[in-house]
């Protein structure tokens, strides 16, 4: 970065919100994602939303390749910089700047915490259900600009179906608006749907509306117990076919239960080789009711033993030990790859079979958590990445796991974005085509190519 | 200064605890720095990885790593909350001590911790010399806190409010103990640790009493030393051995069940980071470290805990105290029921919660003297949520964060008394 340039970024966001020496260049150089750091030449860290803007100008005045960065837990490489380019700090734009009761929505800027936002929601009594895994510290920012999903995406949907309106600054600087505050709206282009998992590629964000809605006045959580794989996987089936939805339906394998047991002393049966994790909720006699099938569906599946949450401390356990899967699995190994890669929630015993084929043919270490209810399953492989043989059959084994999902009807990515770590994988799953349109978009919303440059449709 | 191929080995061997990052960056939800700034190379996951970069020869400036890492409270937070079990408080650590081995200790601190605080006798002296001197450049400033501030010390100190030197410090009132176990059965060895002995001797007496009204034997031997803390933290583990060796000596001639201290930061270095940090001491000062950290107590999880207390119901218009829960004891050790249970021992006394009673108070030991500003900017939060309560008196179970907090609250105006749990059932007795 070259004087007259810096001192102009000094000037616009102001000294003490530049960072140009290397130690702080260095610790924006990743994200959550196993992939190699790249050093931006500069960091910046806009305190208005109004600077937010000329900071894009200044950026595409100068073709400075820029990277918004929230919270920087991205595990798809999207928050991983340009050489030389500048990391776009939102976490100072940390507003909530309307919660409306009347009309069910909120107004905020792209830097506030989720995990916040759902408690100030919570306190007015009302409910933002996206709960991707992150939330605690993630920004909202960046829940919309990768389409962040979580627990609860089987009945609630995920960010993408919380976005009323998103207002972003194009490279120029000039705000774009779009959406609005009421339920329905179809004025204009869908620019707002546009901007829900571009990663950053298409806009900068500048506030977000998003949907409220009331909270389920009841619910119930279960764990399912298992002697086979396949019996759990039918089971999903088995409910959903009931015409059932409940807001929660995890998985875990043995590997995982056991990692979890060993880790948390959660009570969980180590000879088990599958479990479900269920809520259902909603008004309390449809949740009793609902309960009461779900366990049915489940003892006629062949669970072998099912335990009901009798109050809300039995119900924090279920959930306890679903929320220490990764941390259970993350402390085996140095290197923790996680994967979430999807497929229509009817393969999954098919999905399951081929990730236990993968893990014996590539020698890998997998386990497997995740949202069964939604297709939605995250092999986990221990690894050590300075293993350089066993690394390179950690990726050998990450691309047959895309091969196996696409040739399932799935999906890449279910929640955790193409960025880097994908998009060489994206015209198997779409086209050629899809690949020159996308980018023919790109080019023209960004003919400089300053944002977020390489992300999901490569270079 | 060691060639910067030694830097780079030393780094290496942390690389199999360093590796364990997953760079999930969920530290962000619990730094207190990184809350007041928001800048990643001040939350663990960034000062990891600048910690990987450097050994990777990725990042090439050791002086710019070593600003980053030292701007930390080790309050330990993030190793509390890490998914992944990072040990980032034994990381940064042992990092301070490469890097300060690679750059060199500053004068100054050779000068307090190699010149001063290795030398027990001599530091009691001097502090005691300055004890007297003290009050001719601070005036008192709030009675119910106790704290003075200074004009004429203003540069060096800022706006800070001060707790004095004690005019007596405990070793001169009590040069040493070592009576019999009487009802418990148990005997107790005392590590007052320097800010009780020398600021709140009020709090070493507080404990003697509970000890003596619980039958409770106690070993006390003069000449012990500071934990070693302040001196590790700057990276200097010639003085922070020479410390440790100095009290294995002084407690070595003991016969106890259990060694107690009622401060935060002196147990859990005692008890933890003393055997973390032993690899590379002999083999027979390993053992001993050992031996000494079983035995290591936090003095309300002992009275709590092996005296079986039971406590009353408050009284009728008993006073309000909110607790504010030590990092070094409830992130570092778990320990948070056990003060509440030693305090309400006192039927004056009701507890009244505060909001996130664990948040870090923005002390850090010499943190809060070389970043003042963070560390008042954390210290004002906790001070608010003090106010929050309405309670009369704050007690903790640290004397630094009674110093911080004391600070705090003086700075603000406000009428509220900070006390040691032990002080508080001392009062009842």
């Amino acid at each position: 970065m070259n004087d007259a340039l810096l001192k102009e970024f000094q000037a616009l966001v102001g000294k003490d919100n530049v960072m140009e020496g290397e130690a702080d260049r260095f610790s924006y150089s990743y994200d959550a994602a196993v992939l190699e750091p790249v050093v931006p030449g500069l960091v910046v860290r806009p305190a208005s939303r109004e600077i937010l803007g000329r900071v894009v100008k200044l950026c595409n005045d100068n073709g400075l390749p820029l990277t918004v960065r929230g919270s920087g837990t991205n595990l798809s490489g999207g928050t991983i910089p340009s050489q030389g380019g500048v990391v776009v700090l939102t976490n100072a734009l940390n507003r909530i700047l309307e919660i409306n009761e009347a009309d069910l929505y909120a107004v905020v800027e792209p830097g506030v915490i989720t995990a916040r936002f759902a408690a100030e929601v919570a306190a007015r009594g009302l409910f933002y259900p996206p709960d991707p895994g992150s939330q605690a510290v993630s920004t909202l920012g960046g829940n919309v600009a990768e389409n962040a999903g979580g627990l609860r995406g089987l009945k609630y949907g995920v960010t993408k179906d919380y976005v009323m309106g998103v207002d972003f600054f194009d490279v120029d600087g000039e705000i774009v608006k779009s959406g609005s505050r009421t339920v329905k709206c179809v004025t204009g282009l869908n620019l707002a749907g546009l901007m829900v998992g571009s990663e950053g590629t298409l806009g900068v964000f500048e506030k977000l509306i998003l949907k409220l809605t009331p909270p389920p006045l009841a619910a119930k959580a279960m764990m399912a117990i298992f002697d086979d794989v396949a019996k759990a996987s039918e089971t999903v089936a088995a409910i959903i076919a009931a015409k059932i939805v409940p807001a929660t339906l995890e998985f875990m394998d043995n590997f995982t239960i056991r990692s979890v047991e060993d880790f948390a002393h959660a009570g969980l049966p180590v000879d088990a080789k599958a479990l479900l994790l269920i809520e259902v909720d909603g008004h309390p006699g449809q949740v009793a009711d609902e309960a009461e099938k779900v366990e049915a569906i489940c003892r006629q599946l062949g669970a072998t033993r099912i335990q009901v949450a009798k109050d809300a401390e039995e119900r924090n356990k279920v959930w306890e030990a679903r929320r220490a899967a990764l941390s259970a699995l993350a402390r085996m190994s140095p290197t923790t790859v996680l994967e979430d890669a999807t497929v229509p929630r009817s393969r999954i015993p098919a999905m399951m079979q081929a990730l236990e084929g993968i893990a014996g043919k590539y020698r890998l270490t997998i386990g497997t958590f995740g949202h069964a209810g939604d297709g939605n399953l995250h092999p986990t492989i221990l690894t050590d990445r300075r293993n350089l043989e066993e690394w390179r059959r950690v990726e050998d084994a990450i691309d047959e796991i895309f091969e196996v999902a696409l040739a399932l009807g799935g999906t890449l990515s279910g929640e955790h974005g193409i960025g880097l770590a994908k998009s060489k994988y994206l015209e198997k799953e779409t086209s050629r085509a899809t690949i020159l349109y996308s980018r023919r978009l790109k080019k023209a919303l960004d003919p400089k190519g300053i944002l977020n440059p390489g992300k999901i449709i490569g270079e | 200064m060691a060639a910067m191929h030694e830097l780079l080995r030393l780094l290496g061997e942390l690389d199999d605890q360093l590796v364990g990052c997953m760079r999930c960056g969920m530290c962000q939800a619990v730094c207190p720095i990184y809350g007041q700034t928001g800048r990643e190379a001040d939350v663990a996951r960034g000062k990891i990885a600048l910690l990987e970069g450097l050994a990777h020869e990725m990042v090439k400036d050791p002086q710019g790593v070593q600003d980053k890492v030292t701007r930390c409270l080790l309050c330990g937070s993030c190793a509390a909350n890490c998914p992944s079990g990072v040990k980032a408080l034994d990381i940064f650590l042992k990092a301070r001590g490469i890097l300060t081995g690679y750059l060199g200790l500053s004068p100054v601190k050779q000068a307090i911790f190699r010149g001063m605080l290795t030398k027990p006798r001599l530091f009691n002296t001097m502090l005691g010399l300055a004890s007297r001197f003290q009050g001719l450049f601070t005036s008192p400033v709030n009675d119910i806190i106790g704290s003075s501030c200074s004009k004429l010390l203003a540069p060096v100190l800022g706006e800070r409010h001060l707790m004095l030197l004690a005019k007596t410090p405990l070793h001169r009132e009590v040069p040493s103990l070592d009576t019999k176990a009487g009802a418990s059965g148990l005997r107790a060895a005392f590590f007052p640790g320097c800010l009780a002995d020398k600021i709140f001797p009020r709090v070493g007496h507080a404990v003697l009493k509970v000890l003596r009204h619980h039958g409770v034997g106690v070993f006390l031997p003069p000449n012990q030393a500071c934990c070693g803390i302040p001196a590790l933290a700057s990276g200097d583990r010639q003085s922070f051995e020479k410390l440790v060796r100095a009290n294995l000596d002084v407690f070595g001639a003991g016969d106890f069940d259990v060694l107690v201290t009622p401060c935060a930061t002196c147990t859990s270095t005692l008890k933890k980071i003393w055997p973390a940090m032993a690899l590379g001491m002999s083999p027979q000062d390993q053992q001993r470290i050992k031996g000494l950290a079983d035995k290591v107590m936090d003095v309300n999880a002992f009275v709590a805990d092996r005296l079986g207390l039971i406590p009353p119901e408050p009284r009728q218009g008993a006073v309000s105290v909110t607790v504010h829960d030590p990092c070094h004891l409830k992130k570092s050790l778990g320990i948070s029921a056990q003060p509440r249970t030693v305090l309400r021992m006192n039927p004056g006394c009701k507890i009244v919660e505060m909001n996130a009673s664990d948040a870090c108070c923005g002390c850090g030991g010499s943190f809060t003297l070389q970043h003042a500003e963070i560390s008042a900017d954390i210290g004002r939060q906790k001070r608010d949520s003090i106010k929050g309560t309405g309670a009369q008196v704050v007690a903790t179970g640290c004397p630094a964060c009674m110093l911080q907090i004391s600070d705090m609250l003086s700075r603000s105006g406000d009428q509220v008394a900070v006390k040691h749990p032990m002080e508080i059932y001392a009062e009842s007795l």
